[in-house]
This record gives structure tokens, sequence and C-alpha cells, in this order.
């Protein structure tokens, strides 16, 4: 561990956001982090270390979940960043984001049940290695809120085994015990996969809102340790 | 020039929409439906270039279905 260091993050606000501010509010508790906002049409990211990008219905869910803003201008500075070996952390629509643009492979479709499901889920770190994730160790379990209508992960049988033998599952939907059940996946994603990494590990998504649980004052402080694995 | 484009779920990926239209099908009497699968229709004017094959298709694959999980199916342009 190399102490604590000042991270530069940059939270990208599409039309149609609704969780940058809460995800800007918790990056800025990871010590002496400073957070610039990105309008989605800059085409430059300005000096970052971490690019965030939140969760919401960016346009309108319309076409399909991150369809259009992967079109954004500002998708092309990330896309630049994260073949750098930027890291990047896209969180619900932020995650459908980084499918639609191809960061990470395969695609999010709508929950099995159709429903759009709103409550706290317990997942199961698989990996405590990445920058997003060092402050976690793996085989971790941690709570978290789900708020999405289509965070059904799907990848075709050829991407899924690569994913699975890379070990690219960043976090599984897991019950108590830290087992993955069909019951304790809450939307049909394939093998309870709730975000996974590129082959690199600096970019990744995940369904579940560390952002919405990183106060106190919110009943639960787990998503913290993403946020202050970013300063480790 | 008017282009109409329609999008499915690819076979084998389970399709809730469908599957919950099929149930209230069956709860209004109609029985013997199977295999409901709901897509998108999309319809384009097209001027020029565009309106060839490849520009459609380009459109299509680089936004109009999801390569992952979607197909598509252009009508002829060309005018039948």
């Amino acid at each position: 561990m190399t102490g604590v260091k000042q991270v530069r993050f940059g939270v990208v606000v599409f039309p149609g956001s609704n969780c940058d501010r809460d995800t800007i509010r918790s990056a800025s508790q990871a010590s002496g982090a400073t957070v610039r906002r990105i309008w989605h049409k800059e085409t430059s990211l300005g000096d970052v270390d971490v690019v965030l990008l939140p969760g919401g219905f960016s346009y309108g869910d319309y076409l399909r979940c991150g369809a259009i803003a992967r079109f954004s201008p500002v998708m092309r500075a990330v896309t630049e960043f994260a073949e750098r070996g930027g890291v990047v952390l896209g969180i619900c629509n932020g995650f459908q984001i980084l499918v639609e643009s191809g960061l990470l492979p395969g695609a999010l479709l709508p929950n099995v049940s159709r429903k759009f499901i709103c409550k706290d889920v317990r997942l199961r770190v698989e990996r405590g290695d990445l920058p997003h994730t060092r402050a976690v160790k793996a085989g971790t379990t941690l709570k978290m809120p789900i708020a999405h209508g289509d965070g059904n992960y799907f990848a075709d049988a050829a991407t899924l085994d690569r994913l699975e033998k890379n070990g690219q599952v960043v976090v599984r939907y897991c019950d108590e015990n830290g087992e993955p059940t069909p019951e304790s996946n809450p939307n049909g994603s394939l093998n309870n996969i709730a975000g996974i990494c590129n082959e690199k590990g600096n970019v990744f998504g995940l369904m579940p809102h560390p952002d919405r649980c990183s106060e106190a004052v919110l009943g639960n402080t787990d998503g913290l340790a993403v946020f202050k694995s970013f300063a480790l | 020039m008017k282009t109409k484009i329609i999008v499915t779920l690819k076979s084998g990926i389970l399709d809730p929409q469908g599957k919950a239209v099929e149930h209230a099908l069956h709860s209004l009497g109609f029985n013997g439906v199977r295999g409901v699968r709901i897509g998108k229709f999309i319809e384009l004017e097209l001027d020029g270039d565009n309106a060839e094959k490849g520009r459609i298709d380009e459109m299509c694959k680089k936004l109009l279905a999801n390569p992952v999980t979607e197909d598509y199916k252009i009508e002829s342009p060309t005018g039948k």
C-alpha cells in the first residue's frame, strides 16, 4: 500500500443523468479528491485521473439504454482515455453506456421480471486488485442498492466464457452467505453478474449504486470502499 | 425515399415483454398463441447517398440495432 494519493475525478453529466450529484459527493469523500463536472458536449476531459459515468436515464433511455449517450462528444475522449489505460467507472446507466460503446463486452437487457427494481442487494466482490476495488478483499460481500429496469447482463456463450476465464467478473449478486444463488439474482443476469471489467482492468461497470451508499446518514457506507480504492 | 427497418431480438434471447403479452392474450381467451416476440419498427426518410444499402446497414450496425442482442431487416429502399 502506497498511502493515499490525491485523485482528480471527472464526473460526466449527460442530459438525463440523475446520479451525478450523488457521485460527485461520494467521490469527494475520498480524501484529498477534487471533482470536475464534465458536460457531455465537452470534447476534452481535462486533467483527471478517474472518469466516472453516473447513473440516470441519459436521453430518456430512448432506443436502448445508453445507446445515444454513447455518441455524445465527450465519449470520444472517454474512449481515448480508457484506451490509454485511464481508470473509468460506470455506475448503472454509466455501465449501460460502457457496454453500448464497446468499452465493455455484452449487453444489458430488460429485467426478466419486467419490473423496475429498487432495493438493496448483496454483492460478492470477485476482484480486490482493481484500481476501483483495492480497498476491498476479494470474497468480501457488500450491500448496495440497485435501481434499474434494464440490468439483466447478457453476453454470448464465448464472451461469457472468456469473461469468467479472465476473471473479468468483478461483482456478483449473492445471498447472505456470499453464494451466487438463483434467488439472489434480482434481474436474470447470466452467472449472477452485477459488474464486469475489461481485460486490462482499468474500465469497470456495475449496475448497483456505490454512490447511494457512501454516507452514514444514508444508513450504509459499503459504497465508500469503491471511492476510497481510487486513492490507494 | 422512405425506408423501414425492423429490429428484432436474436432468437434464443428471452423476451419478457413478449411473454407478458402472450400471457395477456391467453387470459383474453386467445389460446394456442405461442412464441410472441416484440421488436421495433423504425421508419426513415432518406435522400441521395443515404439511400444506399451500405449506408443504411452502417446506421443499423452503429446505432439502430445492438449487434450483441438484436437482428435487423431493411425493407428494400429501392421500392417494390
